[in-house]
């Protein structure tokens, strides 16, 4: 049992979509070369994820995050574990991994309209969103990121600092009444 | 006076009345109603005064081109000033207010100016108001504001709420006229995705008034089928109520969509502003009709002929009981037959054509209508409404027939808008024959590939007629869809049957022959005042450019942005310069089409998202302590934590003497904390930093500072050697982001071949600074780590775990004071800074803010980037030559320290000032040396950097910027007093700390 708290604790808002904070989730940034990139993917389960895309091995998902950046996301405690695995797997080359679970916050919209709450916050393109892709974009003045997990269900990403901000903006997005509609 | 009429009004529901004020008098209109076909329909033709002669003025247009029916919306926190009630869609407990007028609408003062017209030519001002110079400011500007202005400023805040949204698609529609439904179809029957923005609330523009045959049917029930085959269709987006603002580079769109304007209050955003990216964009936006220059063309009553048939047939509205016609064109002939057929007299049609050849002429002639051919008219009589006009031969000087009417229906041609396919570099044609600029569909606005990406569809493209401009809208649309990734679809165009018409005959002024009298009441411009003897002035005294002639004349400024002026004022123009229309060209056409709400351009940057605010994981335990915020870059950062009853500066120093006395603490959380590593990291950091961080030994921490190329101090921090291929460097919290992409890009453009990762890890940590004689108690009653002196001395670190929380604990200090900074996971930092508190109770710990952190370190002589630099100051400026390394070979801004203006001997210099009397010197305050500068001001020597009461030492103590300071100490200089008595207060030069100079305090 972790004591860990993420910005929301755990918060939930009721508008057109459903915001949730995820809570505490473990995240661990990966840099390397994509040969040290590939044996870490290995060590830790799911396949090298192509560029903007996303792969999954049981509870650790990899995130594409430029061409020599890795995002691991898996469950908090994990996060420690699943490092030492990492470094293990490139030991001795040059590679960086951190375990940087603190760091983000990670809030869940849910609802059959999920993509508008977005598409009023994020120049990136939502047409066709599927999952197993991610984008790092902006949300309104802020650097975030945010990939599909089923229908209706997007995941976003943004700094601890800016979670405040960040929730405030996904709630009033999802105010009722202010459906797209398109 | 104008009524509603039975039997037209194809847009108004006459069983749901809607409740409004007018100036405060309740009135009614139906649903469906525009506020100005509501107010014409109940009688109410005077909608506003001008802006410069305060003559009374009603509506002339119908659409979004109307100058002159301006009005104040809504109240209190939803007033909007300058709203045309022509496109204000009406509803219930609408409030409107008329403008520029005092007391009344019916009776204005600053009518006055009207009896003074002649006086008030163009550039008035300007050659009035020129001397004495000094009058302009204080004299003239003022009385002219208050005299000028359209509307009031709203006195509220925005009580509304509003919003942005992004949208992508392969082409976007702007208009949503039978054009823009033919082009939309073409276009998704091509495979593209489709986007329709439509201005008003309905489908179809004005083909339902003008009638005409399409496919077989009349124009609406077509628009009917045409909008519910494009709804079906999956690749195809329509968006009623949003109008196509702007076209920006790179298929970049702004569309502004008023979604709860008819509904104030219900919580909906009032304006969403839709940012869009097309691959192609397909320009529907139709014609505006021209007004016909003849005197006394401004009264309220005469209107532009497409106008008054809008009202007739969309609203059931008549401008008046007896209409008269003037044109040079047919156009206006479906004005009078619209009329007639609605039983409203028309008293003849004056048509500056010698000859009619065409069918509806013919129509009108069995219709019983008058026509005078190769007229104009030569007046209007009436002060605030049309009562009679003086019709004349056209090439004569003015005198005539007057006759009876209250409506006067005008058409000049029209004017294709070109504004969105101009806005981003579409040139324009002059049509010769149809007397219009149209878009030359060779010379299209350019994208990144070098191709067109804006073609024009129907009316738009200078296409008048219905079957030509179907046509032309049906061919845009397909080639959109191909150049935007599509296929050119086989699917025909549609067929349309119409009237066929008698060209036009150009007439840019009417009567002919008018002499200066009646020029001066021809007007262009109606929302600035500006007549045909404006523009001729201009031209006498030199004006060739129709750019300065606008500015100079204010022809085609304010909110309309000339849409009815522009181009009788750039003909007139040309022919006052005796040159063609088109070598006079047009002003430029520049987004927003129509002003758009500021609210809409803020979006949902307001209140408590107007700005990212960073908070730290304690953000909510200080805000609960009571901390007085100060920003720090994005962060807010606790400025001082005020106790009951206590002003900042009590808390501040209370803060202070604590930490010295017992312990205090610090939310350093927002300090930058970027991991270097890798084989090359020693080598990298040895170049960012001015001294040597590859030599730090493992589990030790050092001071460092770093320079741009240019030398100048850009940031500092402790850098901490965690590994043997490992740093971690602590930077301003000012400067985390920026350091962190300064290392990227030397890493990623320079020194690309150099194995070093960077990762931010500012966010990942929590820190809280421990520091005062008592810290080491407060840690050990925290527990779980050694933190003796000998366990961790001075500028070491450790991992462990303290207080159940695992924790990096750094012996660094910013105060002079033993102290701990203590970093631990982020989702934890909430928890340690209680645990921290509850700790340290017994030793009487308290939190100290960034105030009691600057002012403790200023008594240490520690630099502050941002108070003691400024981007010109160099790390030898600052006497810190300790921390530039002599042994390497090179690091960044090395060389840059050596430029002869870097080296020189006299230069400002960091020393610590200690005023005689021991007063606090004003921030900001320069020191000031013999003589005067060739602006007769004292020579200046230096200035203050930091400058504080310290209330460890009871007296003011300051660090500064002195010329030669370091080899001057223990001279006295002034600094110049700020109260403007020319006082000054004198300070003997010492060295910068203040504070336990050897340093034993931190190091027990």
């Amino acid at each position: 049992m972790s004591d860990a708290v993420s910005p929301m604790n755990g918060a939930t808002f009721e508008g057109f979509v459903t915001v949730s904070d995820t809570g505490p989730r473990g995240m661990i940034t990966l840099r390397g070369a994509p040969e040290e990139l590939a044996r870490m993917a290995k060590a830790l389960g799911p396949d090298l994820p192509e560029p903007l895309s996303m792969t999954a091995k049981g509870p650790v998902t990899l995130a594409w995050m430029s061409p020599d950046e890795l995002m691991v996301l898996c469950d908090y405690d994990a996060a420690p574990g699943l490092a030492g695995k990492a470094e293990a797997a490139v030991a001795g080359a040059h590679a960086l991994v951190a375990v940087v679970s603190d760091a983000r916050a990670i809030y869940r919209l849910d609802g059959p309209d999920a993509a508008d709450v977005l598409r009023k916050l994020t120049p990136a393109r939502l047409d066709g969103a599927q999952v197993g892709t991610i984008r790092r974009t902006r949300l309104a003045q802020s650097a975030g990121a945010f990939w599909m997990t089923g229908p209706g269900l997007f995941e976003v990403m943004c700094f601890r600092s800016e979670g405040q901000y960040v929730w405030t903006l996904l709630c009033n997005a999802a105010r009722p009444g202010s459906e797209l509609n398109l | 006076m104008s009524h509603r009429i039975e039997g037209k009004g194809r847009l108004i529901d006459r069983s749901k009345t809607l409740r409004y004020t007018f100036n405060g008098k309740p009135m009614t209109g139906y649903a469906g109603d525009t506020l100005a076909s509501a107010l014409m329909g109940a009688g109410q033709m005077v909608m506003g005064r001008s802006f410069k002669y305060h003559r009374p003025r009603g509506a002339v247009a119908s659409g979004v081109e109307e100058p002159n029916a301006l009005m104040g919306i809504g109240e209190g926190g939803r007033f909007e000033p300058n709203q045309r009630a022509t496109t204000t869609a009406l509803f219930d407990g609408l409030s409107a207010k008329t403008q520029n007028h005092w007391p009344t609408l019916e009776f204005d003062i600053g009518a006055v100016n009207d009896l003074g017209a002649r006086f008030l030519p163009a550039g008035f001002y300007y050659k009035t108001f020129m001397f004495p110079r000094v009058a302009w400011k204080h004299l003239f500007e003022p009385f002219i504001r208050q005299s000028a202005g359209l509307g009031a400023v709203p006195k509220e805040p925005d009580a509304d709420r509003y919003e942005y949204a992004y949208h992508h698609t392969d082409v976007l529609v702007i208009g949503g006229g039978v054009a823009g439904l033919a082009a939309a179809r073409a276009a998704a029957a091509g495979g593209a995705s489709v986007t329709v923005l439509e201005q008003t609330p309905h489908w179809g523009g004005r083909a339902p008034v003008d009638g005409g045959e399409i496919d077989g049917t009349d124009p609406d029930a077509w628009v009917k089928s045409a909008v519910e085959e494009l709804e079906k269709a999956e690749n195809v987006t329509l968006r009623l109520n949003c109008m196509g603002a702007g076209v920006y580079d790179h298929g970049f769109v702004l569309g502004y969509e008023r979604v709860a304007d008819t509904t104030p209050g219900d919580d909906r955003p009032r304006h969403r502003l839709w940012r869009i990216r097309a691959r192609q964009i397909v320009t529907a936006t139709g014609a505006i009709e021209r007004p016909l220059s003849f005197p006394g063309n401004d009264l309220p009553g005469v209107m532009l002929a497409s106008a008054v048939r809008d009202y007739v047939e969309n609203w059931g509205v008549a401008p008046g009981k007896r209409a008269l016609i003037v044109t040079n064109n047919d156009d206006a002939y479906l004005t009078a037959l619209s009329l007639h057929a609605a039983k409203v007299e028309v008293a003849g049609i004056v048509d500056v054509r010698p000859t009619l050849t065409g069918p509806l002429a013919e129509r009108a002639r069995k219709a019983g209508i008058r026509l005078m051919t190769g007229k104009a008219l030569a007046g209007v009589k009436g002060r605030s409404g049309v009562k009679a006009a003086l019709v004349t031969d056209l090439a004569g000087k003015g005198t005539g027939e007057a006759i009876e009417c209250d409506t006067i229906a005008m058409s000049g041609g029209w004017s294709p808008v070109v504004h969105l396919w101009s806005h981003c570099g579409g040139k324009l044609l002059w049509d010769e024959g149809e007397a219009l600029f149209k878009p030359d569909p060779e010379r299209p606005p350019l994208g990144a590939d070098g191709q067109g990406f804006v073609a024009t569809a129907g009316a738009a493209s200078g296409a008048l007629g219905l079957a030509e401009a179907l046509a032309d809208a049906h061919e845009a649309g397909r080639r959109a869809a191909k150049a935007a990734g599509g296929t050119l679809t086989r699917k025909a165009a549609p067929k349309a049957n119409e009237t066929e018409r008698q060209p036009l005959k150009p007439v840019w002024i009417m009567p002919a022959g008018a002499g200066p009298e009646k020029r001066m009441k021809m007007w262009l411009d109606y929302q600035n005042d500006v007549k045909v003897s404006d523009v001729q002035l201009a031209a006498r005294e030199g004006y060739q450019s129709v750019e300065h002639a606008k500015r100079y004349t204010t022809l085609g400024m304010a909110t309309d942005q000339g849409k009815l002026s522009n181009i009788n004022g750039l003909a007139v123009l040309s022919d006052a310069l005796g040159q063609p229309i088109p070598q006079t060209g047009t002003t430029t056409f520049r987004p927003p089409y129509t002003p758009i709400s500021m609210g809409a351009i803020a979006g949902e940057a307001r209140g408590e998202l107007f700005q990212s605010i960073r908070r730290t994981p304690m953000h909510a335990i200080h805000d609960a302590a009571g901390a007085v915020w100060e920003p720090v870059g994005h962060w807010r950062r606790p400025f001082c934590f005020s106790e009951a009853g206590e002003s900042d500066e009590e808390a501040v120093n209370r803060e202070i003497l604590n930490t010295r006395e017992n312990v205090g603490m610090l939310d350093a959380s927002t300090l930058g904390k970027i991991l270097v590593k890798g084989p090359d990291a020693g080598k990298f950091l040895d170049m960012l930093y001015t001294n040597m961080m590859s030599t730090i030994p493992v589990g030790k921490c050092r001071y460092g500072l770093m320079c741009s190329e240019n030398g100048f101090v850009s940031d500092d921090g402790v850098v901490v050697r965690l590994a043997e291929d490992t740093w971690l460097c602590h930077t301003t919290t000012g400067g985390a982001d920026r350091i962190h992409g300064h290392m990227e890009d030397w890493l990623q453009c320079e020194w690309w071949d150099w194995k070093v990762y960077t990762a931010s890890l500012t966010e990942e940590y929590a820190q809280v600074a421990v520091a005062g004689p008592k810290a080491r108690k407060v840690l050990e009653a925290l527990g779980g780590m050694d933190v003796s002196k000998e366990a961790m001395p001075f500028m070491t670190w450790a991992d462990g775990t303290l207080a159940d929380i695992p924790a990096r604990v750094y012996r660094i200090s910013f105060t002079g004071e033993l102290s701990y900074e203590i970093a631990v996971p982020a989702n934890r930092g909430a928890e340690l800074w209680e645990k921290v508190r509850e700790a340290g109770a017994a030793h009487g710990i308290q939190p100290y803010g960034t105030e009691a952190m600057h002012i403790m370190r200023a008594e240490k002589g520690f630099i502050m980037i941002g108070d003691e630099t400024d981007g010109t100051v160099i790390p030898q400026d600052l006497d810190m030559s300790w921390v530039i390394s002599k042994k390497k070979e090179d690091y960044l801004g090395k060389r840059a320290q050596q430029r002869p203006d870097m080296a020189r001997e006299d230069r400002w210099r960091l020393v610590g000032l200690e005023t005689l009397d021991g007063s606090v010197i004003p921030d900001g305050a320069y020191a000031v040396g013999e003589g005067l500068n060739d602006k007769g001001q004292r020579n200046m020597i230096g200035r203050v950097t930091s400058t504080y009461y310290s209330p460890t030492l009871k007296k003011g103590i300051a660090m500064g910027l002195i010329e030669r300071g370091p080899e001057r100490l223990g001279e006295v200089v002034d600094f110049a007093t700020l109260d403007g008595t020319g006082t000054v207060i004198k300070a003997r030069l010492r060295g910068t700390c203040f504070y336990d100079e050897e340093g034993a305090k931190a190091d027990v």
